[in-house]
């Protein structure tokens, strides 16, 4: 082999193993970190204390209100975008005449372009006060409800998008045995395309799902931070991601125990979302089987 | 008469590819439609459930009569028509359900929820596509995990659940082996007591194998319509006679 050639070889190699280094390093930080947390606060307390005040005198660290805020919110996201999307891939996939896909596919996927921060304060300003109006005397400046339907209209492109891809891919001879079996569009839509799109709808989902849990702008701008074990979406919570922003912002003293404890989170954080997305893994390698 | 065909034409956008067939099929035979690719043997046969429907740029001009109702006609329901005129495709098609689901898919669509009723039709049906033997044991199972043969029959089976009683045929055994093309045909022979049956093929063999009568088409004209023992050892026009001799095709 020539010499250049080789000299590439290595280069490309290196770049490969950088980022490979790269994910272990931070792994690797994280866990250490965690474990330093986790000498002085045990794992025990850490999952089941109902109470999160790190930065107060009477130091709790039970991470459930944290979690708690961070599932209401992305519970709230998904009932917002799980219906919504799907009625949107069936719709742009199955009924809808070519020049209006034409129109709203790209519209949808400039959803996913605005940046979150927009959207963090258009929950503040214009959702929540709506919210208000709704329910007067209610609804708190900060809330779950107000972050969780915006993010559902953020992830909504992710959803509608994956999915209608998963129905638009479903081999259209078995729509055409369905119709030929005299199916209606609704039959066949609802028996045969939605049960062989449903792995990659379902991948759709958990990555949906995994983005709204690490989301972090819109939540740290419109739930507020108040760590509360609680499933009411309209008073002021805080998510896992708000509050590592929340101690990073602060002028919390370094390797404190304070600071020590956004690595704990952060490393649940990571935990979730490397299930999900082994999760989503899983279903696409099982969804790609189906039809070969 | 079962089906009557006259002066049908049938366009994509532009390019017509059915120039005014006027035909008509016999209750209980089997019509084989042979010729070369592009004929517009299976657009014709298209036109009797009305699947041509499904492009958006295909228009069918011209009538086709069945039980001497027009088909084309505004007031027709369409499903309706294709509960009646049943369709097995070119490739084996089954859903990604359970064997059984399979059958009982035409049944449930319909709006039958009476499990005894449908349990009796889907083993009827399946007996009636010579598949029950092969599959009494595993009707749980995934349509999936049957061979392509197997595979076929049980979209023949999911065709024949909701009685049609007409069977349309898009080259069902091109896509199978030897064994399984003969255990197609000998149901095709064995449903004629109970179908009308149409089969596109392309196999000169099997229409002479299966069939009551052979339509040949060719550039989207009917080029010569006889019984099938006529067309193949005497036929009228030179270029059937090119064609069944292997000269084009």
């Amino acid at each position: 082999m020539r010499k250049g050639e080789k000299f590439i070889e290595a280069f490309l190699f290196g770049c490969s193993a950088l980022t490979l280094l790269t994910t272990v390093g931070i792994i690797l930080v994280l866990s250490f970190e965690t474990i330093g947390f986790f000498k002085d606060v045990s794992l025990i307390e850490f999952l089941t204390d109902t109470q999160w005040t790190p930065l107060f005198s009477n130091k709790r660290f039970g991470i459930m209100p944290l979690l708690a805020g961070t599932f209401l919110v992305t519970a709230i996201s998904l009932v917002v975008a799980v219906p919504l999307g799907l009625v949107i891939a069936v719709y742009l996939s199955e009924y809808a005449p070519g020049w209006f896909r034409e129109i709203v596919k790209p519209v949808l996927e400039i959803l996913a372009a605005i940046p979150t921060v927009v959207y963090g304060y258009f929950a503040l300003v214009y959702v929540t006060p709506w919210l208000q109006e709704l329910f007067p005397d209610q609804v708190g400046g900060f809330n779950a409800l107000s972050p969780g339907i915006v993010m559902g209209i953020m992830i909504l492109p992710l959803i509608s998008s994956l999915s209608e891809d998963a129905l638009y891919a479903v081999p259209k001879s078995l729509k055409e045995a369905s119709f030929a079996m005299g199916a209606t569009k609704l039959q066949t839509v609802r028996q045969v395309l939605i049960p062989a799109a449903f792995s990659g709808i379902s991948v759709s989902i958990v990555l949906a799902l995994s983005r709204a849990i690490g989301e972090t702008m819109i939540v740290a701008i419109a739930a507020g931070q108040q760590p509360r074990l609680t499933a009411n979406p309209l008073v002021p919570i805080e998510t896992a991601t708000t509050y590592i922003v929340q101690v990073t912002m602060g002028d919390v003293p370094y390797d404190s125990l304070e600071y020590k404890t956004i690595f704990a989170v952060g490393m649940t954080l990571f935990v979730i979302t490397l299930v999900l997305n082994n999760v989503s893994f899983w279903l696409k390698k099982r969804y790609t089987q189906a039809y070969r | 008469m079962k089906i009557e065909a006259n002066n049908v034409r049938v366009s994509y956008g532009s390019e017509q590819v059915l120039k005014g067939i006027t035909m008509s099929i016999k209750k209980n035979t089997v019509t084989a439609f042979i010729g070369p690719s592009g004929c517009g043997k299976s657009t014709f046969l298209r036109c009797f459930n009305r699947m041509n429907d499904l492009i958006e740029t295909c228009k069918v001009e011209g009538q086709i009569m069945i039980d001497e109702s027009d088909i084309y006609h505004p007031k027709v329901n369409i499903n309706e028509l294709r509960k009646s005129v049943g369709m097995v495709f070119q490739k084996p098609n089954p859903f990604p359900k359970s064997i059984f689901e399979n059958v009982a898919y035409g049944l449930r669509i319909n709006g039958v929820t009476n499990k005894k009723y449908i349990e009796e039709k889907v083993e009827w049906a399946i007996k009636q596509a010579a598949l029950w033997e092969e599959v009494k044991d595993k009707l749980k199972k995934s349509a999936f995990a049957l061979s392509g043969g197997q595979q076929q029959r049980l979209c023949i089976a999911r065709a024949l659940a909701v009685e049609p009683s007409i069977l349309l045929m898009d080259e069902p055994a091109s896509a199978l082996d030897p064994i399984s093309t003969t255990k197609i045909e000998e149901l095709i022979y064995n449903l004629k007591a109970s179908y009308t049956i149409i089969i596109v093929t392309h196999n000169m063999q099997q229409a002479t194998r299966t069939s009551d009568k052979t339509a040949f088409f060719y550039m989207g004209d009917l080029i010569e319509y006889d019984d099938t023992r006529t067309l193949f050892t005497n036929p009228k026009k030179q270029k059937t006679q090119n064609y069944i001799t292997g000269r084009f095709g």
